[in-house]
């Protein structure tokens, strides 16, 4: 018997798409051993989460695996019949996808969906499954593990959801987890909580696992060997400490160098300067609750302001109080100095012009009807007036500047154009009002890196030229580093920093700005065993949390 | 007793042959994984799909006369459907053939891509346009007009109780039925149609505001719209109509106007509360508030911004509302106070002559009288409904 557990050759797999099959792996070797866990990397559309599944004898509906073999344990998964397929998943194969939330059914409790494979599959009896799922949340470090099952999947946050799922892939104790980009969802204090988990569970039962995510330094922690994938190829595999230290290929290289990208800092602003936005004071409700209280902070020309914080610490919500979505209960905006008044639907045109706004998902940010140029268009039209040829220019104009070929572009649709491209359009719509400060909500937080990265750039670069002011928010540390002049730390809606970025990346800090810089992952792969130990691990999560509110 | 023994034997027969189906396929093919994952109600399925398409055939080349000369109305009434169904299919074969070599290089494209049932959709509704725009000219008779022989049975045969002066007979008071059945695409399919695009215009528009303002205007409306869908429509119209004959007068054309306008009313409730449900999902999206945010007026949000993304679900209610408006005329129609005398009205023609399909075993021909009225209505509504499905699938395929 040897120690090889799933062998994966020459695969090649193919989607439909507009009455062909085209490829999108294009015949990829995979060797995984007994416990041993493999990091699959790559852009959206790189083929990862197909290669995964693949790894299952699975794929989707209107993609085929047109050739090669797979074989699990000595089983060709290919040539297996549904009822032989059906012994292994759940059993001996399991799947731990990227949104726990919408993987649990929410109609049921968490331990009755943990039992449900066990039982099936005559593995455990329903008691002794129940027993054992209660046992593993608590190896999991889930808060109150003999209670927490008796939960429906609302009642428990994401984390929390994410290492139930966990727990639930391991019911049966299986030989291979694949777990498909677990994390990503996640803000960066809850997902150390998770990868600790899964890294330790892993170890613990010897389980080989392949780990799919685009994030290098959330692989680096958790993955023996790297696989990196482009456009459906294998572009390099290695041991992690050797991708990490000496990668080959100029891909992987440029994707290790994307973390680097930093702009140069800019002189201090004048003492007397007016700030173009200026938020006082605001405390802001829902209803009864107050969700924001007492924020204040200064935005001045040409410069970025990064909000930080983790997801519910109000920086979003400033965000609609500065727009006027939501007005406040007390404190106000100034705009130029002038107070600005709360209500967007009392604003002028022209005040409603100079605050723009880039949205998180470019899905839902563009109209999936209109077409480019109707898009970018209307903004033109409705604040300056120019129609027919004049108007088109001018679209032609700010296509350009956001480096898109307008002749191409200016008739597709939203759904005609990758991520990175409909984000260019929303920001080519906040750019054709004119305006002089504009609000990004985690404008690259659903982008691939390189991507991002180009965004990042495209945003610092109109900076430059027009004068324009960012409030920039985002959970990504990273991003904070790249772009932010300075920095707001915001939690449970108040501000518990704000300075300088170069202040605020140095100690001393506040000890919530600690907790929020140690858990951006690094790509040293010792980075979470020396954060553990640093942290102590039974101190790790809730824990950690708790003690600072 | 003796045909629920055959059926029993007959089931017994193809669950045998379903298990030797898979069987024999699984060893004939070596394996392959269509007989091999395949489910024995899978195999069932084809078995007896296979059984009902040999009875059929059985059926179809039955005698239509038992040998004392009397019809058997069963085998009959299977031919002409069968006949009409292949005929069908053919015509609307040729038609899209027809539509992928003339016409622009778009229209071109898209028959090349629609389904038979799309085109056979589209086929019925230009020829039910066709009617009724020019019901003037391609009817032999007046619609009003009465003629000598009352009752004549559709055919033209004189032998058969035909006349062939009346290609598909006379109604009991002597009016020519196909002169009737053209003038009635003109009567019901205008009407309704203009009533349903008005139910649409009114809950549409207001469900769209009601989505957007939100807050005391979508409490009043939404409550309002409670009140009128708690009274059983039928009722409630006719209760209306009762009160509208009173003003109409004598004036025939205005009922029909008070008809189009409460027919119209009582259904907007049905599509406001869609319009609501539908917008209700679209204005919380980021480009909703983009617009918001930029000062647009609810004119443009409502008619450039959220319309354009409700058109899918809003075009398959239009087609089952269309269906049930056409019903409601109808309805209206028998009871007195829809579609007025002398105008030719489906819903009417059917209801005069349905105690015709009494005679349906004796002799279909004269059961034949109520089903043409019945089928035009019926063609349309499965028209209507398919291409209305197609351009759902299109619409929903564009968006991925």
């Amino acid at each position: 018997m040897t120690d090889t557990l799933v062998e994966m050759r020459d695969i090649r797999i193919e989607g439909r798409a507009d009455e062909t099959w085209m490829p999108i792996i294009k015949g990829v070797d995979l060797t995984l051993k007994k416990g041993e866990v493999l990091g699959l990397i790559g852009e959206s559309g790189a083929g990862k989460s197909t290669l995964g599944l693949a790894a299952m004898g699975f794929c989707r509906d209107g993609v085929r695996i047109a050739g090669g073999s797979v074989s699990f344990d000595g089983i060709d998964l290919l040539a297996a019949s549904a009822e032989q397929k059906r012994r292994l998943l759940g059993k001996r194969i399991a799947y731990v996808a990227q949104s726990a939330a919408a993987s649990f059914n929410p109609a049921h409790k968490l331990i009755d969906q943990h039992v449900e494979a066990p039982v099936q599959h005559g593995v455990m009896a329903r008691a002794e499954s129940e027993q054992d799922g209660i046992e593993l949340y608590r190896k999991l470090r889930l808060p109150n593990p003999d209670e927490i099952g008796f939960r429906y999947p609302h009642q428990v946050s994401g984390g929390q959801l994410q290492r139930a799922m966990t727990a639930m892939a391991m019911a049966c104790r299986p030989d291979l987890i694949i777990f498909d980009e677990p994390t990503t969802a996640l803000d960066v204090t809850t997902q150390i909580e998770v990868l600790a988990s899964i890294r330790q569970i892993v170890e613990e039962f010897d389980t080989a696992a392949i780990y799919i995510t685009h994030d290098l330094a959330v692989v680096a922690q958790m993955a023996d060997r790297i696989k990196v994938l482009l456009r459906g190829d294998e572009v390099e595999e290695a041991d992690t400490r050797e991708m990490l230290s000496h990668p080959k290929q100029d891909y992987t290289k440029s994707l290790w160098a994307v973390r680097e990208f930093q702009r140069p800092p800019k002189p201090p602003v004048a003492e007397d300067a007016t700030p173009v936005v200026s938020v006082q004071g605001v405390t802001a409700a829902y209803g009864k609750i107050d969700v924001l209280h007492n924020v204040s902070f200064d935005i001045h020309e040409g410069r970025t302001v990064a909000v930080v914080g983790e997801s519910g610490s109000g920086k979003s919500t400033t965000a609609r109080v500065i727009t006027g979505l939501l007005p406040p209960r007390m404190g106000g905006i100034e705009l130029d100095g002038e107070a600005l008044p709360p209500d967007y639907r009392q604003r002028s045109k022209d005040q409603l012009r100079q605050v723009q706004m880039i949205y998180q998902m470019a899905d839902t940010a563009l109209n999936p009807r209109k077409t480019v140029g109707e898009i970018v268009g209307r903004p033109v039209e409705f604040y300056m007036g120019l129609r027919g040829r004049k108007k088109r220019d001018r679209v032609a104009q700010l296509l350009d500047q956001i480096e898109l070929p307008a002749g191409e572009f200016i008739d597709r649709l939203p759904s005609e154009m990758s991520g990175g491209q409909k984000q260019r359009i929303g920001i080519a719509r906040a750019l054709a009002a004119e305006p002089k400060f504009i609000i990004c909500d985690e404008v690259t937080s659903a982008l691939d890196q390189l991507v991002a990265e180009g965004i990042l750039k495209l945003l610092a670069r109109l900076q430059d030229e027009l004068k324009l002011s960012y409030m920039f928010i985002t959970h990504d540390l990273a991003t904070v580093r790249s772009i932010a002049d300075e920095v707001v730390v915001m939690k449970d809606g108040e501000v518990v920093e704000q300075g300088p970025k170069l202040d605020m990346f140095r100690p001393p800090h506040h000890a919530y700005t600690d907790l929020l810089l140690s858990s951006v992952p690094e790509m040293d792969p010792d980075w979470l065993t020396n954060l553990l130990a640093e942290r102590g691990v039974d101190n790790l999560g809730d824990a950690a949390v708790d003690k600072m509110g | 007793m003796s045909v629920w023994l055959t059926l029993l034997i007959a089931l017994a027969a193809i669950a045998a042959g379903g298990w030797a189906l898979r069987f024999a396929g699984q060893k004939l093919t070596g394996n392959k994984p269509v007989f091999r994952d395949m489910p024995y109600a899978v195999a069932f399925g084809y078995v007896l799909g296979a059984a009902v398409l040999v009875f059929a055939v059985w059926y179809f080349f039955q005698p239509t006369m038992t040998e004392q000369g009397t019809p058997v109305a069963g085998v009959m009434f299977f031919r002409w459907a069968v006949q009409a169904f292949i005929g069908f299919a053919v015509a609307a074969y040729l038609f899209r053939l027809l539509g992928r070599h003339v016409g622009t290089a778009g229209s071109r494209k898209m028959f090349r891509q629609m389904p038979l049932t799309a085109s056979f959709g589209i086929l019925v509704i230009l020829i039910y346009a066709f009617l009724a725009v020019f019901a003037g000219v391609l009817a032999p008779y007046g619609q009003a007009e009465v003629f000598q022989q009352v009752n004549a049975l559709p055919g033209g045969n004189a032998a058969t109780g035909g006349n062939p002066d009346h290609l598909l007979g006379t109604d009991q008071i002597g009016r020519d039925l196909l002169s009737r059945l053209i003038y009635g695409a003109q009567n019901t399919v205008g009407i309704a149609f203009a009533t349903t695009c008005l139910a649409f215009f009114l809950g549409g528009s207001l469900g769209f505001l009601a989505a957007t303002l939100q807050g005391w205007f979508d409490q009043v409306l939404s409550r309002a719209v409670d009140v009128l869908m708690a009274i059983p429509s039928l009722i409630f119209a006719l209760l209306l109509m009762t009160i509208a004959s009173a003003w109409a007068g004598s004036e025939k054309w205005l009922l029909t106007v008070y008809m189009v306008i409460i027919i119209a009313v009582i259904d907007s409730t049905r599509v406001f509360r869609l319009a609501r449900a539908v917008g209700m999902n679209i204005v919380v999206m980021d480009y909703i508030e983009a617009a918001k945010l930029r000062g647009e007026g609810l004119r443009y949000l409502i008619f450039r911004e959220i319309l354009p993304n409700a058109t899918a679900p809003l075009l398959a209610e239009f087609g089952l509302r269309f269906c049930f408006v056409f019903l409601t005329i109808a309805s209206l129609s028998f009871l007195g106070v829809g579609i007025q005398p002398p105008l030719a009205d489906w819903g009417t023609m059917v209801r005069d002559l349905a105690q015709f399909i009494n005679f349906a075993a004796f002799s279909p021909l004269t059961a034949a009288l109520p089903l043409m009225a019945a089928g035009a209505i019926a063609l349309l509504t499965v028209a209507v409904n398919f291409v209305v499905d197609w351009m759902l699938y299109r619409s929903s395929g564009l968006k991925e």
